[in-house]
């Protein structure tokens, strides 16, 4: 079975037609996967008696001449922050390389019942901190246009195994790039959903105020496809919002914001050109370009480490070696057995990110750093509700480079962090954003960052569906 | 640069023990990150007015405390992963 640019429309047309099974059509995927993963690194595990369970269901429901939804029997990978019941979640962490989730995330939950297939869970940066997938605990994902590269971060394995056939789509999570930067490295079409629309029930949290559930795909309509079966209110998740997706069926006439932020010193000069090309082709259209200004993007990502940092250090605060993972027993006291167990259990990165914010939100230094991120961060979702009054749109790079060499960026983290710069004001503004494949450096793919306003998905669905055909 | 000593006091306070490289990994890279966000002292907050809403535009998210979805395997499961455990209580060190 050719597996290559398989997308959701042309399986669920091929099931309907009985031109293939669903259990036929899994099989073949976990044989590519056999066959490449070995080479990308895009799986931590695979769920196959769980995938041959769900695609049975769907050859039943086929056989029966029931109705299907558009996801049934579509394989896809979840990373693997994102409980599924039964199976392993390890955050890519040592501090639960044998954790078994005990329920199905909200959004797991939704998939489950659109009878869609899940193959395995995906790599990432441990505990979702980085933006290369080179700081799991257990494996780098490689970029699959180039596997000396790196396949970004934090969903590196989603992006990876979508780019790579090893699944038709999958979802990762976004806190300040980790959707986008590696479906850009990647060339698949990743989107961040606007904050609430999504259920964060069953994601382990990595920054609870920023973190949000997302697809990446082959194309904008798969995205699309995927974002109206997740999204929703779910009791479980109190931060989600009563919100049914609505499909925009005409081409409106958007005007469309380009901020002179994100060109400035750093942007690289390969990426720019691609971007710029896009914007006139996007004129060409019809569209009306508007120069825009976010003028508080400079101080976006200070603010964002202090907000991301603190939130995690709190949040990374339940493993503590009793509950859950992993466990240093032999120790004296209870606090020896918290020390041990959280500095032998968690990995560099993560023990940076603690420490940043117990640094940040400890007594001193509090008003200084978290107080002050938290008034620069209204300053910042000020300048998207002031520029969302004058453009439907805003589009502009992903990242300031491509896809970086494996290695290169490792040892020194504030480089690594400053790869996030186009992508964390979005997080901190809890806008929905896309990254949309337009271009190619060498054989390294770059993506549009396409940032629209609160639950205005529709629009950058729109929109995208029209680049997608002229870029 | 952070010293020693104050790597060692955010450890502390952070729960986790750090090898000596490790301490000498963060005196360097903590140091360059709380340096990058000096950057935030240029930016003029005095006109912003904190309230939590603010941030996530949710006003209001309680609801009664009481269990909504009980389910006995759940437990088991959840008690399953602790690394200690006697009956349906998780075991830890004696605390005094």
């Amino acid at each position: 079975m050719e597996l290559q640019n398989f997308t959701i429309k042309q399986i669920n047309r091929g099931l309907k037609a009985k031109e293939f099974s669903a259990k036929e059509l899994t099989l073949a995927y976990f044989d590519k996967i056999k066959k490449t993963d070995n080479e990308i690194g895009a799986y931590l595990g695979l769920s196959e008696n769980l995938a041959l369970k769900q695609a049975e269901l769907s050859d039943e429901k086929i056989k029966n001449n029931e109705e299907i939804s558009e996801l049934a029997g579509v394989p896809c990978g979840i990373k693997d922050n994102i409980l599924v019941e039964g199976e392993k979640c390890t955050c890519a962490s040592r501090m639960l390389e044998n954790y078994i989730a005990s329920y199905d995330a909200g959004c797991i939950k939704k998939l489950k019942e659109s009878g869609a297939v899940i193959l395995g869970k995906t790599n990432l940066d441990e505990f979702a901190f980085g933006s290369s997938c080179e700081n799991s605990a257990f494996k780098v994902t490689k970029n699959p246009h180039d596997l000396s590269c790196v396949s970004g971060g934090s969903s590196g394995g989603s992006a990876a195994a979508v780019a790579s056939d090893q699944a038709c789509f999958a979802l990762g999570t976004d806190t300040g790039c980790s959707v986008r930067t590696p479906a850009s490295f990647c060339g698949v079409v990743g989107l961040k959903t606007t904050y609430g629309s999504v259920s964060r029930s069953g994601v382990i949290a990595s920054a609870s105020s920023l973190d949000q559930v997302g697809p990446l795909a082959k194309n904008v309509e798969d995205a699309e496809i995927i974002f109206n079966a997740i999204s929703g209110k779910d009791p479980k998740d109190a931060t989600s919002v009563e919100f049914k997706y609505e499909k925009l069926t005409k081409e409106k006439p958007f005007i469309i914001g380009v901020p002179r932020e994100f060109f400035g010193k750093g942007l690289s000069k390969d990426v720019e050109k691609i971007i710029k090309n896009t914007i006139t082709k996007i004129e060409d259209q019809g569209f009306k370009i508007q120069e825009i200004s976010l003028p508080s993007t400079d101080f976006a990502l200070a603010c964002y480490y202090i907000i991301q940092t603190s939130e995690a250090s709190a949040n990374l605060a339940r493993f503590d070696g009793i509950r859950y993972g992993f466990s240093k027993r032999d120790k004296e006291n209870l606090l020896d057995v918290y020390m041990a167990s959280r500095g032998q259990g968690f990995g560099i990165e993560t023990k940076r990110r603690i420490m940043l914010g117990t640094y940040s939100l400890s007594s001193g230094y509090y008003d200084a750093y978290y107080k002050k991120a938290q008034e620069v961060r209204l300053l910042i979702k000020q300048d998207f509700i002031n520029a969302f009054a004058k453009v439907d749109l805003i589009i502009g790079p992903v990242t300031p480079f491509p896809a970086f060499k494996i290695g290169e960026k490792a040892s020194d983290p504030l480089s690594m962090y400053l790869a996030d710069i186009y992508t964390v004001p979005i997080n901190l503004a809890g806008v929905p954003a896309m990254s949309l494949p337009v271009g190619k450096i060498g054989k390294l793919p770059v993506g549009l960052q396409i940032i629209a306003n609160h639950f205005e998905e529709n629009k950058i669905f729109n929109i995208a569906s029209i680049i997608e055909k002229i870029v | 640069m952070l010293s020693k000593e104050e790597v060692l006091k955010i450890a502390k306070l952070a729960r986790l023990e750090l090898s000596e490289k490790e301490v000498e990994t963060m005196q360097k890279d903590l140091s360059a990150v709380l340096d990058y966000f000096e950057i935030l002292k240029k930016i003029d907050t005095s006109n912003v007015k904190l309230e939590n809403k603010d941030i996530l535009d949710i006003e209001k998210i309680t609801r009664k405390d009481e269990v909504l979805f009980e389910n006995n395997k759940t437990n088991d499961w959840l008690l399953n992963q602790a690394s200690d455990k006697k009956d349906d209580y998780i075991k830890v060190k004696a605390i005094l």
